[in-house]
């Protein structure tokens, strides 16, 4: 990719000092500027390249390639391009214009991703397949005997404990297997709020398993 | 040593985890400082924290790493 390189430091941000590289670019995406368009299209080149690479890296996980790999790195670098130019104006210069406009693009190929998945989903929402839980975590179905209170308290904790959302998520997550960005899509939700629900979740059943004696807790570890 | 490592990994939450918002917020200085000092997770560790549970902020980050290391692609 185009931005490696940036040696002279020749201007400020908020008391940073910026590269070369991406004052060039502040300067050319303001919106006054004569070279505004054409710094536009260099960005969409630049995030075009880079969601070609991402979209190539994850394709084992997508099953595409070829014309519907290539569309989907066009959307998510046309997306990605709306966002930095809305945004550049909350650019710090914390860290090089290029990693931070590069963000972008990579989250919006990861929301395609996720898109991508209920074209040919592989599990349904809701269906909670509980038989799916050992493999899930390893547990060895030799020792069934041992780990069949322990799901068996899980599964009551899930019902009992969690909330309708807290339980809807842990079921499609954990239990069916649905990528949490295609979760997102699925909830019109966002990453943060299902990753939340996610995280309250495991920190009521953990606490469930400790207090029914199937967890040690930390401070008894640690004694 | 857990009788039960993955699903005890998995339940385990942390209350310095960063989140997905905050994450992504910081993931470009993340992503320079490892590429520079490889000391990103002492920085933040917070953000190191949110990565070592969740997967799709994992692979951003990979992504990202992924994009500015490889100038020639």
């Amino acid at each position: 990719m185009a931005f490696a390189g940036h040696a002279a430091l020749d201007s400020s941000l908020g008391g940073r000092r910026l590269d070369a590289d991406t004052v060039s670019w502040l300067e050319g995406l303001d919106g006054g500027s004569p070279v505004h368009d054409a710094t536009t299209v260099r960005l969409y080149e630049l995030l075009l390249r880079v969601a070609r690479h991402e979209a190539r890296r994850r394709s084992p996980q997508l099953g595409i390639a070829g014309p519907e790999l290539d569309d989907l790195a066009h959307q998510a670098a046309a997306d990605a391009v709306v966002n930095v130019v809305a945004k550049v104006g909350e650019f710090r210069g914390e860290s090089r214009f290029t990693t931070w406009a590069c963000k972008f693009v990579i989250f919006e190929v990861s929301t395609r991703i996720g898109r991508h998945f209920w074209r040919h989903p592989t599990t349904s929402m809701d269906a909670e397949d509980w038989d799916r839980l050992p493999d899930r975590f390893g547990l060895d179905p030799v020792e069934a005997s041992e780990w069949g209170d322990l799901v068996a308290a899980l599964r009551a904790a899930v019902e009992h404990e969690l909330t309708e959302r807290q339980r809807r998520i842990f079921v499609a997550i954990v239990l069916n297997g649905v990528p949490l960005d295609a979760l997102v899509v699925e909830l019109g939700a966002n990453r943060n709020a299902i990753y939340k629900t996610l995280f309250d979740a495991r920190r009521k059943l953990r606490a469930s398993l400790v207090t029914n004696g199937y967890l040690a807790d930390d401070a008894s570890r640690r004694a | 040593m857990t009788r039960w490592p993955s699903l005890e990994r998995f339940l385990k939450t942390d209350p310095q985890d960063a989140g997905c918002a905050e994450t992504f917020e910081l993931l470009d200085r993340y992503v320079e400082r490892e590429m520079a000092h490889g000391d990103a997770a002492d920085r933040y560790p917070e953000v190191a924290v949110h990565l070592s549970n969740c997967n799709p902020c994992i692979e951003d980050f990979e992504g990202l790493l992924a994009a500015i290391s490889d100038p020639e692609d």
